[in-house]
């Protein structure tokens, strides 16, 4: 039971970053019709935007302390930080040990823009154009992006921690009645199902309960009547991408203490993203955020040693499978919509 | 007037027949008059280092890329000479390889074995390589070693650590420096007993790939040989980037011990879900839950940050070896690229000075001759103190390094402690040992 209850955490964990990127992929796709292949680097330059936040408040100027040598023998520099020197040596280092918390205010502009420059500067090119064409472009997009974070940041993975406060796992099958130590689980990840839930809500309550998301709800029915009654339904749909980008950034900066940035990352969600949006239903907000979660808990309950002994190598496949279930029995996903990608 | 009876089927018959009897004894007694693949007749000989430049091993390729432009440097009578000066054998002068200024081409192995292929089969038959060195992963090693093999040129084997390499799938054609995942084993089990005791019990996350499983069986065998259980081995996808699933169930399996057979970024993200997850605060059997990561690295410890803290492993080799050739090497990489060189670094420089050496002391390119002055070969002086290059698998034996990541660094580069370096008479096995049996090393190809 607590084996079942750990996964069942992990999965909802692993769900949140799957419904947050599919989220943004399903607001993109139901909006303009495009088909986001370089959403993944999104999510990416979002957990670089917090790699590069902890760097510009590490920046640091050099000291020579001659009783110490670096590995060439010559007097050691020692690097101090210019918040250290400003603020004082505790609270320089508390705001470079919050860098985590503060890159998702340092993220928000820089993911909006980046969302505003790609759907002006590429993507508005493509909305005529085949979905294979948009899936080729995106993706090479997707390289690009890829290959210029390589450049400045290296392929290696960079640790980005969570401040201390935050380190460390909370016993949380006390809570529950069952004994110490049984059932613990690490704050950061706690936290990030916490901030997914909330980013869903808002997203969701902004598209319900605005005029802004009311006309964008029904643009994304029927674009060309919004477009008569004398609304720029473009300028809506620019900042809805921006909107996407910054939910696919955001995702990526809380992301950062689960494990250490690396510039390949957002291919490895692209791909899993997708099924969870097919599974979800093409152009379904709910669907892909069930989808999300439900694919979550079910490999995370793939992973586990009873059943893996019974069907080695369930783990790796189990998404694809019952994505494959899913599409035999129910065409349009889980909660797809009637005309999505059917003409 | 004898008769002559010349017919043109005759003539060629009586030619080919006579032009091979006179040229067996040449095969004997005269290897330069032998024509071999890639036989470089100019002033130049041209060396192909075949590392990832993209990919997620594309750190430690670009590290391996320096080491070996500071190897051909040094080869040409560039720079400060490096190990040239403290190496045993004193071939090395600076005028290249037997009197031929070296040059080299690159390629991008991309740490897939095709793409490997591919592109040291494109520097073999394009470029005219007559060495390929290179590589950071046992897939793509055995991949390459396969083909040198078949090209008839020599690989000297950059960073692998699979028993394969020198176990089944060794070469004739091939030549390891890097030590392997039995001799991490051997060097590690002594250290662990010290550590943590002779009763243990170990829960084991293995990269599902040759290199991963090599590494698992070999370190469970020489764990269990000090008393340590092992309560599980779980295999995980190489693909995987959250092992949170796979950390969960190691909390209430009755493991003392996670021994982490994860390489790369994989090793950096399973090790940080374990401290995520408190592994390292929990007491399980009334001890303190230990991590154990049995090959290390310098490029991984500094992805895995705070994590890698007390966490013990091994390496080939590190920069702060006390001996000559490896001071000589860092002062050398150190001063011309501005941080201390990695262990793929070494071994690719490493390999490259012993290939030129082999070269000089054979007199020949020829890849058999070549490989015949490798086999058996003790040298010192390029790190790890005397070494052997094993004729009967050509795997080199040399002290090997266990460390430790350092608790409180004191610099970005000072990220582990060396905490015993393993005499190679601990670590060696017989070249029939059941962990690298099957396969066999062949006889050397010369190519063309």
């Amino acid at each position: 039971m607590d084996a079942i209850l750990l996964q069942l955490l992990n999965g909802l964990d692993k769900g949140s970053a799957y419904a947050l990127i599919a989220l943004g992929l399903t607001l993109i796709f139901g909006t303009l019709g495009v088909v986001n292949f370089a959403h993944g680097a999104l999510f990416m330059i979002g957990a670089f935007c917090a790699v590069t936040l902890q760097r510009l408040l590490s920046l640091s100027y050099t000291v020579i302390d001659p009783e110490k040598k670096d590995f060439l023998g010559n007097p050691l520099e020692i690097k101090i930080p210019y918040v250290e020197k400003w603020f004082g040596e505790a609270a320089g280092q508390t705001i470079i040990d919050w860098s985590v918390p503060l890159a998702v205010l340092f993220a928000i502009p820089i993911m909006l823009f980046i969302g505003f420059a790609m759907e002006r500067g590429l993507i508005k090119h493509f909305y005529k154009r085949p979905h294979a064409d948009q899936i080729l472009v995106t993706f090479g997009l997707a390289i690009v992006l890829q290959e210029i974070v390589k450049y400045f940041f290296g392929a290696n993975p960079i640790p980005t921690p969570a401040p201390e406060a935050f380190r460390g796992s909370f016993d949380f099958g006390v809570l529950l009645g069952f004994d110490p130590n049984v059932i613990i689980y690490p704050y950061w990840r706690m936290i990030y199902f916490a901030f997914a839930m909330v980013i869903i809500g808002a997203v969701f309550a902004f598209l319900q309960f605005t005029t802004f998301g009311m006309v964008v709800r029904a643009g994304m029915a029927d674009r060309e009547t919004v477009g008569l009654l004398g609304i720029d339904i473009d300028k809506r749909f620019t900042l809805m991408f921006g909107l996407a980008a910054a939910v696919a950034g955001l995702a990526g900066v809380m992301y950062t203490p689960i494990n250490s940035p690396n510039y390949h990352m957002g291919m490895d969600f692209l791909v899993l993203s997708f099924v969870v949006v097919v599974v979800g239903g093409m152009g379904s907000l709910p669907g892909a955020v069930l989808a999300g979660f439900l694919l979550g808990i079910l490999e995370s309950f793939a992973s586990m040693n009873q059943i893996k002994s019974i069907l080695p190598g369930i783990d790796q496949i189990i998404i694809y499978l019952v994505a494959i279930i899913i599409l035999l029995t129910r065409p349009r996903g889980l909660m797809g919509r009637r005309g999505v990608m059917e003409e | 007037m004898s008769k002559t009876d010349l017919t043109r089927r005759g003539v060629l018959k009586t030619g080919t027949i006579a032009g091979a009897g006179l040229a067996v004894p040449t095969i004997f007694t005269a290897q330069s008059a032998r024509a071999f693949t890639n036989e470089p007749t100019g002033d130049t000989v041209t060396l192909g280092f075949n590392v990832p430049q993209t990919g997620p091993y594309a750190d430690e390729g670009a590290d391996e890329l320096r080491a070996f432009e500071l190897a051909v440097e040094h080869l040409n009578g560039g720079g400060d000479g490096g190990m040239m000066s403290t190496f045993s054998s004193k071939t090395l002068d600076g005028t290249g390889i037997m009197g031929k200024k070296v040059e080299y081409v690159t390629g991008d192995t991309q740490t897939k074995s095709d793409a490997a292929r591919a592109s040291a089969k494109s520097m073999i038959e394009k470029d005219g390589a007559i060495m390929i060195s290179g590589g950071s992963s046992s897939g793509v090693a055995v991949a390459v070693q396969g083909l040198c093999q078949e090209a008839g040129v020599i690989f000297m084997a950059g960073l692998t650590h699979s028993n394969d390499t020198t176990g089944k799938d060794k070469k004739a054609n091939g030549f390891r420096h890097f030590f392997n995942a039995y001799m991490s084993a051997a060097a590690l089990a002594p250290v662990l007993k010290n550590l943590y005791g002779d009763d243990r019990a170990a829960y084991h996350l293995t990269a599902d790939y040759t290199w991963g499983w090599t590494q698992q069986e070999s370190i469970q065998a020489a764990t269990e040989a000090i008393g340590w259980q092992t309560i599980n081995n779980v295999l995980t996808p190489l693909a995987a980037t959250d092992f949170s699933s796979y950390i969960a169930p190691v909390l209430n399996s009755g493991a003392d011990v996670l021994v982490l057979n994860h390489y790369g970024g994989n090793m950096v993200n399973s090790l940080t879900n374990a401290v995520e997850f408190g592994l390292r605060d929990k007491s399980v059997n009334n001890k303190n839950f230990e991590i154990v990561v049995p090959l290390y690295s310098e490029l991984m410890a500094r992805g895995a940050g705070n994590n890698i803290a007390g966490i013990p492993g091994s390496q080939n080799w590190d920069w702060k070896l006390p001996d000559e050739g490896t001071k000589a090497f860092v002062k050398s990489f150190g001063e011309k690229y501005g941080f201390p060189p990695s262990q793929a670094a070494h071994t690719c420089y490493a390999q490259t000075l012993l290939y030129a050496d082999a070269v000089n002391r054979a007199q020949s390119f020829d890849p058999c001759a070549v490989g015949e002055a490798l086999e058996g070969f003790e040298f010192d002086g390029l790190g790890n103190g005397p070494t052997l290059y094993r004729a009967e698998d050509h795997q080199c034996f040399k002290d090997v390094v266990v460390v430790r990541g350092k608790e409180n660094p004191e610099n970005e580069f000072d990220l582990v402690e060396i905490v015993e370096v393993t005499p190679r008479a601990q670590v060696e096995y017989e070249p029939d040992h059941p962990m690298f049996a099957g396969g066999a090393l062949g006889s050397c190809n010369p190519g063309a």
